[in-house]
């Protein structure tokens, strides 16, 4: 088990490091930090002085891999690559172009994020495991056909219906709640509540319904005959057998994405005015802060890796014949 | 044909010639299916599928807008010399000039759907007097002597349109009931019984009805735009109903080229991880796993931010604004595709991986067969059902995926007409008072039309074409 783990994580760093070379293409070789500031400095005649002076400010007016002026190990630590790629492995951030430090912000953005994602994931979890065990209790009738239907006409909505609908019926017209902001504490709960059932519906169509096939898939297979056989109630054999049964591919889809919930969602977040990272991200990406968008990339796709560990590890929970060696 | 004899220049811009391959490949493909007996049943099988086909026809609209709307063309400018023609800067398409004054019919401003009057009050002269009043539309049910007038026109206007439409598709159903009757040796009577009990063993009576639905529907909006504005106008005056059928054009090119340019690497990369195995296996799901844990919008965000810096700082290479535009929507496709095979490819190596293993390509192997004859007889046309449930489950996602990226900041180009720029701007309508909410309605509509069609399409493929799937229903 330990050493599973150890090689899990071991592996994951050719990976990160991966995400890193590719982040730093992307940033500093394709989009050179000439272009970052005649982007930000915004004017078409900007003076080649304005770009030095806004390339030192950021820290950006170093070589990208081999500082030849330097001496010593400087020669590769006094570069671009090394103070803004590779300092990321330790969570150095370093500074947005609004000046504040980056790892600060996620530091105090993490909360309002998960706090709606949170809840999202697992009340949304549990109404889409019950409607999908519902439609497949009524199987092959038309309660089924039309909750398949259903389903497929939520999915086609876009998300970004929902989230203006929502806000447009329940707190403008109807005035039955806030229609955006966020304070912490129990106070707060009133803030969270919209996103939180928008998030939920919006998401019950494609949810409802991709746990519906896994279940239908499981309970064509032997088990369930028998347990039928035995004389149980469709209910139990739905609840203790079926779902148990189907806990693998459900892990698989829903385990991933815990980790990255500290990573809140763009959308929602910025349509409610969440002071969450989801909000910070998507200002970033509108102002080309080059420096946070780099570094939510980077965040993401540790989350994301600690997410395929933890899938792993749920899986030998979940199914006692799965071991981890 | 000398230049001076017409007056119009063709402009062929990067999306369109690649939407027209990619028509001229499906047709290629539909023949070569269309010969193939054991290529044709499932496709059949997709045929008979009430659900299915009704999608396909509403889609069969969808395209033929879109379509036309890639005909793209620069019309001659009237003061310009003959042996010198000059052309303007605005890029027409084929479907601008079918559809003619939804475009030029421009108001001053917001104005509701079917409205006669503009929106906003505003200080108007009259008689000597200024008076603060509703102004009356340039276009918008400008023949109106009163406001009276105005629903029963609409009335009118909405039963003529119906009618036609319906009187169109009874002739045309006479005509098919006719032709089919002839072709299967029975009395028309008979087959009117079998097409009423749903025995044709095609889905008659819901084609029937949808095409009925749809070209009442057509009859309905085209007498309406005559001289209304359906949907209204938006902020600078333009008929709303005209952009979002320019939208379609924009959601169909995002839907499909961007799965253009994710099948080769997925098909190429997939299977060569599954059938080579060793290190070329580990160095492909090295690449996809380091592409696949980078939060997807991100990384087309950081690549859209990159496209938009280089057009920003080279506009010498674009000679007008469409060109601009389009080569964006062109990135945008190519980056959507880029960070987008990586769930296919998976499915493929997994799936290339258990053939590899199976009799008949050991035995090609003993048999000396080549690594690419291998993979292109035997392989390939065994995980191709795979690819094609790709291609049509992930068409609705990518168009929904626009209106989000739109709406981040990195999706189309602004100027452009799309679905997610319509649901954009409608965020500040929404707060107006009262409400602006139609630009939104209609976006929602079409939209909502074309992905539900799309998903009850791919429903119906996914169903035929899924071993797995086969006997259960």
């Amino acid at each position: 088990m330990f050493a599973y783990l150890l090689r899990r994580l071991l592996y994951a760093i050719p990976i990160l490091i991966g995400v890193n070379l590719l982040t730093f293409a992307l940033f500093f070789v394709v989009n050179t930090p000439d272009d970052m500031a005649r982007l930000q400095l915004g004017a078409k005649h900007v003076t080649p002085e304005a770009i030095t002076r806004w390339k030192v400010e950021h820290g950006y007016d170093k070589p990208l891999l081999l500082n030849t002026q330097a001496t010593g190990s400087a020669q590769f630590t006094d570069t671009i690559f090394f103070k803004h790629s590779a300092a990321m492995f330790v969570f150095e951030f370093g500074k947005g172009d609004d000046g504040r430090n980056i790892g600060n912000e996620i530091k105090n953005r993490m909360g309002p994020s998960l706090a709606i994602a949170l809840p999202v994931f697992v009340i949304g979890l549990m109404v889409n495991i019950t409607f999908a065990l519902l439609m497949v209790f009524f199987r092959s009738t038309y309660l089924d056909l039309w909750g398949v239907v259903g389903c497929v006409v939520l999915m086609s909505i876009s998300g970004l219906f929902y989230i203006i609908a929502g806000q447009y019926f329940i707190a403008k017209l109807w005035n039955l709640l806030p229609i955006s902001g966020f304070v912490g504490g129990i106070d707060g709960l009133k803030f969270i509540l919209l996103p939180v059932v928008v998030s939920v519906v919006a998401g019950i169509g494609g949810g409802a319904r991709w746990y519906r096939t896994i279940f239908i898939e499981e309970i064509g297979k032997d088990y369930v005959r028998t347990a039928r056989a035995k004389g149980l109630s469709e209910v139990r054999v739905l609840f203790r057998h079926v779902l148990k049964n189907g806990m693998i591919p459900i892990l698989t889809g829903a385990v991933v994405v815990i980790p990255t919930l500290f990573m809140g969602s763009l959308i929602t977040e910025s349509f409610f005015g969440i002071p969450g990272l989801g909000s910070y991200t998507i200002d970033a990406i509108q102002a080309q802060d080059f420096a946070v968008v780099r570094a939510m990339v980077f965040l993401g796709s540790v989350l994301y890796i600690v997410g395929l560990i933890l899938t792993d590890l749920s899986y030998s929970w979940a199914d006692p014949r799965v071991r981890l060696q | 044909m000398t230049a001076g004899s017409i007056n119009f220049v063709p402009v062929i811009l990067w999306t369109d010639g690649l939407i027209f391959a990619l028509l001229a490949g499906v047709l290629v493909l539909a023949w070569i299916i269309s010969r193939q007996p054991h290529l044709r049943a499932p496709w059949a099988a997709v045929a008979r599928r009430p659900m299915a086909m009704g999608a396909a026809l509403v889609l069969g609209v969808f395209v033929v807008i879109g379509l036309l709307d890639s005909l793209h063309y620069r019309d001659k400018l009237a003061d310009s010399l003959a042996d010198k023609p000059q052309y303007s800067v605005e890029v027409l398409s084929a479907f601008d000039a079918l559809v003619g004054r939804l475009r030029t019919e421009q108001e001053k401003t917001y104005s509701a759907p079917l409205a006669m009057q503009l929106y906003a009050k505003e200080f108007v002269e009259r008689d000597g007097v200024t008076v603060r009043e509703y102004p009356r539309l340039k276009y918008g049910g400008a023949a109106l002597k009163h406001a009276d007038e105005r629903l029963p026109d609409i009335t009118r206007r909405g039963i003529i349109g119906a009618a036609q439409g319906l009187a169109a598709s009874l002739l045309l159903f006479a005509a098919l009931a006719g032709w089919q009757a002839r072709r299967s040796r029975l009395p028309l009577g008979e087959w009117l019984m079998n097409w009423g009990e749903g025995r044709l063993g095609w889905p008659g009576r819901t084609i029937t009805l949808v095409l009925a639905l749809l070209l009442m529907l057509g009859g309905v909006l085209a007498h309406l735009a005559a001289d209304y504005h359906v949907f209204g106008t938006d902020k600078v005056g333009q008929d709303v109903l005209y952009i979002t059928l320019k939208s379609i054009r924009t959601g169909l090119v995002i839907g499909t080229l961007t799965t253009l340019v994710t099948l080769p690497l997925a098909i190429g990369l997939g299977i060569a991880a599954g059938y080579f195995r060793g290190w070329v296996d580990d160095v492909i799901q090295y690449v996809y796993t380091v592409l696949n844990s980078i939060p997807g919008v991100l990384l087309i965000a950081a690549a859209v931010l990159i496209v938009q810096g280089y057009i920003e700082s080279n506009p010498g290479l674009f000679d007008n604004a469409a060109a601009r535009a389009d080569v964006r929507l062109l990135a945008l496709c190519l980056i959507m595709g880029m960070t987008s095979w990586t769930g296919l490819a998976r499915l493929l190596r997994g799936e290339a991986l258990k053939l590899s293993t199976l009799d008949y390509v050991d035995a090609a192997r003993a048999f000396g067969v080549s690594h690419t004859r291998i993979i292109s007889r035997h392989i390939f046309p065994n995980v191709f059902h795979l690819v094609l449930i790709a291609i049509v489950l992930d068409f609705s996602g990518l168009v929904l995926a626009e209106a989000v990226l739109s709406y981040v900041g990195v999706g189309v180009d602004p100027s452009m007409y799309s679905w997610g720029n319509m649901i954009n701007g409608a965020r500040l309508e929404l707060a107006r008072e009262p409400a602006v909410w139609w630009q939104l309605g209609a976006a929602f509509v079409f939209m909502f039309t074309l992905v539900l069609a799309a998903n009850l399409f791919a429903d119906g493929v996914r169903d035929a074409f899924d071993p797995r799937l086969q006997g259960r229903r």
